[in-house]
């Protein structure tokens, strides 16, 4: 009886310790969707529209993993989250993914037990001022006041920055970006920093976007990329190609309305699962990198979407334009 | 049945230890509960604390209390806690703990004042005669009760920061102080040597003052002569420093705020999160204890305040030597009650950026080290120590001012 | 001989009577009331019309068209967008927008009527409970309406037993999320409250001491923090792999503990009311604990309670703003997340404003009917 009861708790044991290990992309296709971590509301990045959908960037990111793995970019579980739990859900397998502007630093990638999986907006932290106080460089700034957000990585760099320029200051930390706009709105402080882009749109939603220019100094490199659990190589190379698919299709200008049209170019053919068996290697469908062009979009669609210059946030490509067109984005090759 | 009723009260003759008699046996009974409690918390403790092991280990987590030795790396809102633990990014996180605790109980402080005041003058002004006072003391306790403190909070910040002036067009009383923006900002003052003996003066005054004052309430006990101290104690307290002071030839000095490129430099600035804060939790509070005062208030019997108009009180005597004093002591317990809550609640700083304890220990620091169960232990250690003590305080006072039978 | 005519009565001085009259002895009675009235109608003159300008005259109201419980009701021709709202005054289209999120947040259009229907329940309790208290089982009623709505209410809102479509927890949001939060407080934090209220009284040591502890620890911390350690350091308790404890659930548990110990410090207040000699009857006529406290002590110190167990529930609708701390989309966080939206942003005053007079309604009206409840029930008591 004793040697049984042990048996039976042992093999319990062994299913619990399966339940564990078990590889995220069977979770997922068992469960029908993909539960992917996103901030609780950064324009462009991720945010809800009237009707309840969530758009942005980092959104897409989700998406394009859903229809990859699911077929269906639809079928995602959006799970917003606080800058304090986003690393706490992933760990403990509250989600399969995180993609919530989260910077990619030696800390968090080897220390956490996390993995970054690429790099969708490469960011950096700025300054906004009012035009009226006539200042163009962020060095003149001794002695003003800056508005900042709490709990991230930019009250560090700012710290070190401050430090290393010798430039006293005052910081007025909020806990929300839309506190920290009003407060530099109002006057509260003198200067607003925060990553480039999140200073555009919080340009885009002050009174009169036009009163307040963005300094040229950049003081810190903010890589901001999808995040998953370490241990689980298949899981980590769907997420970083379906990423890495987004930007290939760019490059070979396959957009969403052109993917249909493959038209004998190897390249092409080779993106799509037409030749080669690639989609075999990261253990997908052979259409998965069709089905992300074709409900998700190139990278370029996605960027132009949410934050580009025909939106009301409007920042350029800058940096984050292909290696081709004098940016720093760049995919490895489908082959 | 007879007899397992007998039993059950313990008064069986029957002694015999049988199953039965156990189970109707009420001590028995007492202790089998109790030891089932015992181990079913024991047990849920086992269980969690092992899991919490296990977990840490699992995802990484660093544990223990080193966290605390380490730089913290980043900036606080200077306030008052900046100043006394002498804050920079290069301190350990130990004194951000120290700069939020200080900062905490500077809002409890300032706050507690501040609502017993506000909550006074409204419970007054509730059952006072002038119709529009009393609508508008209604109003107002309705208005503030049944809003959540936190939007309150982001109101009055909000109004604060937009409605005082931009540090160029600051307020200025004499260019002794200014308002603006960025907070207020008082003289600073700078003691020299010499300073101390006008402290200790001023503490002979008080002193001094309070043996006046017992002196002269004896005499008013015996001889039924009433004698006013005011003059005396008011030359006690404020004269005698400031004779002491002007011998020594003013060791006191004051760094007074300048405008900056940006802002107003030196002085000592109460920065405005630290105003709307405190506002704001009071005006909150009090209106829990004007209500605590008004029933307070009407609790005293008629009888009493036509007692003390009839031997010619005026009405001010009455409030104050009547009417208050019994109204206290039903409104005080609530009161203190209230203090401890407006403590709790000044744990929203969060919303505004104060840098009180739950903003840049539970806040910051927490979000950097990610050890909740140590932060966070520490944080509420320090709000139970805070109720506890204000748990004795409400003790004392209410064994003070029980009714003392005669 | 002289005549006296009767004289006609003179009219009262006209400072006597009317308005005037009513003036002079409400408003300036002394010179101190007339500093007072001059202070405080100053102070309404500098309140009152920027914040009328505000919200009213120089506010936009460009709805287009609004579909008002079926009637088309127009507004003006074209709807308002966020860049030609103008910044002077509010932008109320925004919050016309975004309404359906502020109400539900990511609950499905399709499904909204299963939310509608518990908002109707919900109302429906409210009137029924003072018709209901001259009726001769109306303890009954009341009781079976208390164990009948919270089921029907989360069988309709969260779906699921093969009846309805399951809507999962992290698409509840808004007034909704609002409303699941503290009626799940105040339902499941009541029995484990009287539980408390109980242990506290007891004679058995141990459970006096566990239920002691866990009150005063509780009641000494501020609720944020409690929150904080649902949301992460409970995932840490729970047994490595298990992820069943979802984000609402975790705040759930940690509202109805925090509110459980003030509810069993309102009970024992009750409990301490009840004369000795009832326990003592109880004892006499040999009803086990459990009897003597169901039958006897607990239905008269939980009568003794109503008004405050209505007045801590109150605080507790009150308090639910906080999940927005640990990320739970509330109403009150929705003005961040729907304010995030490219196309809507900058309009947190708005927002802040309109969820401050939803709760304010909802708040101010609550504790109108709990002092009329309680005035109602009050008055059986008075022979």
């Amino acid at each position: 009886m004793k040697q049984l009861l042990k048996l039976s708790a042992a093999s319990l044991l062994v299913v619990g310790a399966l339940g564990v290990q078990a590889s995220t992309l069977s979770d997922v296709q068992a469960k029908g969707h993909l539960s992917c971590g996103v901030s609780k509301g950064l324009a462009g990045f991720s945010s809800a529209d009237s009707s309840g959908t969530w758009t942005g960037i980092d959104v897409d990111v989700c998406r394009a993993v859903a229809a990859a793995t699911l077929g269906d970019a639809t079928k995602v579980k959006f799970v917003p989250l606080t800058a304090k739990e986003r690393f706490t859900a992933l760990q403990s397998g509250e989600i399969d993914m995180l993609s919530r502007n989260t910077t990619w630093t030696i800390t968090r990638d080897a220390s956490l037990g996390l993995n970054f999986a690429g790099v969708n907006y490469y960011d950096g932290q700025g300054f906004m001022v009012k035009s009226s106080l006539g200042i163009s460089s962020a060095l003149e700034l001794g002695g003003a006041a800056v508005c900042i957000q709490a709990g991230t990585t930019t009250e560090l760099n700012l710290a070190d920055w401050g430090k290393s320029n010798g430039i006293d200051y005052n910081s007025v930390v909020s806990d929300t970006n839309a506190q920290t706009l009003s407060n530099y709105e109002a006057g509260r402080c003198d200067v607003l920093t925060t990553d480039a882009s999140g200073l555009y749109s919080m340009r885009a939603g002050s009174n009169d976007p036009s009163e307040h220019v963005v300094l040229p100094e950049i003081i810190s490199k903010e890589p901001l990329g999808p995040v998953v659990r370490q241990g689980d190589d298949a899981w980590f190379n769907i997420v970083r190609w379906s990423l890495n698919a987004m930007i290939t299709a760019e490059e070979i200008g396959v957009t969403s309305a052109t993917v249909d049209d493959v038209s004998n170019n190897p390249e092409r053919e080779r993106l799509m699962g037409r030749s080669g068996s690639t989609h075999e290697y990261v253990g997908l469908n052979s259409d998965w990198t069709y089905q992300i062009i074709k409900q998700v979009g190139n990278y370029s669609e996605s960027f132009e979407r949410n934050i580009g210059l025909n939106t009301p946030i409007g920042i350029a490509r800058g940096v984050n334009a292909l290696w081709s067109d004098g940016g720093i984005l760049y995919s490895a090759p489908f082959r | 049945m007879k007899k397992i009723i007998l039993d059950s009260l313990g008064q069986s003759q029957h002694r015999g230890f049988n199953f039965r008699n156990l189970l109707y046996n009420n001590e028995a009974r007492a202790f089998f509960f109790q030891i089932a409690t015992l181990l079913i918390v024991i047990g849920l403790f086992y269980t969690a604390i092992g899991n919490l092991f296990e977990n840490i280990e699992a995802r990484g987590i660093h544990t223990g209390f080193s966290f605390l030795k380490n730089r913290a790396g980043f900036d606080i809102l200077p306030f008052l806690g900046n100043y006394v633990v002498d804050y920079t990014p290069e301190s350990p996180n130990l004194s951000v703990f120290y700069v939020g605790l200080i900062n905490t109980l500077v809002v409890a402080f300032i706050g507690i004042i501040l609502s017993t005041l506000i909550g006074l003058l409204i419970g007054i002004a509730r059952l006072s005669n002038n119709y529009l006072i009393s609508k508008l003391a209604g109003g107002y306790i309705e208005l503030f009760r049944n809003i959540p403190i936190l939007l309150q909070i982001l109101f009055w910040y909000n109004l604060f920061i937009n409605v005082f002036p931009h540090p160029k067009q600051s307020f200025s009383f004499f260019d002794l102080a200014f308002l603006n923006q960025r907070g207020l900002y008082l003289p600073k003052p700078i003691p020299e040597e010499g300073f101390l003996f006008v402290g200790i003066a001023f503490i002979i005054g008080i002193i001094a003052a309070y043996f006046i004052k017992k002196f002269y309430k004896k005499k008013h006990e015996l001889t039924g002569i009433h004698t006013s101290t005011w003059l005396y104690t008011a030359t006690l307290i404020i004269g005698l420093p400031i004779i002491v002071y002007l011998l020594f030839g003013s060791p006191l000095q004051f760094d007074y705020a300048i405008l900056g490129k940006f802002n107003l430099k030196g002085g000592m600035a109460v920065v405005p999160e630290f105003l709307a804060l405190t506002f704001a939790l009071s005006v909150y509070t009090a209106t829990y204890i004007a209500e605590a005062i008004r029933s307070g208030i009407e609790a005293v019997d008629k009888g009493q305040k036509e007692a003390a108009a009839a031997i010619g009180l005026t009405q001010i005597q009455s409030l104050k030597l009547i009417v208050l004093p019994q109204a206290l002591r039903v409104a005080i317990p609530p009161t203190i009650n209230q203090y401890l809550n407006l403590t709790k609640n000044s744990s929203l700083a969060t919303v505004i950026g104060y840098p009180e304890l739950m903003s840049t220990f539970g806040g910051t620091v927490l979000n950097q080290v990610g050890q909740a169960v140590e932060i966070l232990g520490m944080a509420m250690l320090v709000y139970l120590v805070i109720s506890l003590f204000i748990s004795l305080l409400l003790n004392y006072v209410n064994k003070k001012m029980a009714i003392q039978g005669r | 001989m002289s005549v006296y005519d009767q004289q006609a009565t003179r009219k009262p001085p006209i400072s006597q009577i009317g308005a005037i009259l009513w003036l002079r002895t409400n408003l300036f009675s002394s010179w101190i009331n007339t500093v007072l009235t001059a202070t405080s109608l100053y102070f309404l003159y500098l309140m009152i019309p920027p914040l009328l300008d505000w919200m009213f005259f120089n506010a936009s109201f460009s709805f287009g068209t609004i579909n008002f419980f079926g009637f088309d009701i127009k507004f003006s021709e074209e709807m308002a967008t966020n860049s030609n709202c103008g910044r002077v005054g509010a932008c109320w289209p925004y919050i016309y927008e975004k309404l359906y999120m502020y109400t539900y947040g990511f609950y499905p259009r399709t499904e909204t009527w299963r939310p509608n229907i518990v908002f109707g329940l919900t109302a429906l309790l409210f009137v029924i409970i003072p018709l209901v208290k001259n009726y001769k089982y109306k303890n009954r009623v009341i009781l079976s309406l208390i164990v009948i709505y919270p089921i029907v209410s989360y069988v309709l809102i969260s779906g699921g037993f093969g009846l309805l479509p399951v809507v999962e927890t992290h698409l509840w949001g808004g007034l909704l999320l609002t409303l699941v939060i503290a009626s799940v407080g105040i339902i499941v934090s009541f029995p484990i409250g009287v539980v408390l209220a109980l242990g506290r009284q007891s004679e058995l040591r141990v459970i006096k001491l566990f239920s002691t502890l866990f009150i005063e620890f509780v009641r000494a911390v501020p609720l944020i923090t409690i929150l904080f350690m649902a949301s992460f350091v409970l995932p840490l308790f729970l047994e490595p792999g298990n992820n069943s404890v979802d984000k609402l659930l975790r705040a759930l548990i940690g509202i109805a503990l925090f509110q459980a110990a003030y509810f069993a410090e309102v009970v024992r207040g009750g409990l301490q009311a009840i004369p000795r000699g009832q326990y003592e009857a109880a004892d006499a006529i040999g009803l086990s604990y459990f009897q003597k406290n169901a039958l006897i002590v607990l239905p008269q110190a939980l009568k003794i309670s109503i008004p405050n167990i209505v007045g801590s529930s109150i605080s507790l609708f009150k308090d639910t703003t906080l999940v927005l701390i640990i990320g739970l989309l509330d109403m009150l966080a929705m003005v961040g997340l729907t304010t995030a939206d490219p196309y809507w942003l900058g309009r947190e005053t708005e927002g802040y404003v309109f969820v401050t007079i939803v709760m304010w309604v909802m708040l101010y009206s609550m504790s109108r009917y709990s002092r009329k409840l309680e005035l109602r029930f009050n008055t059986e008591n008075t022979n």
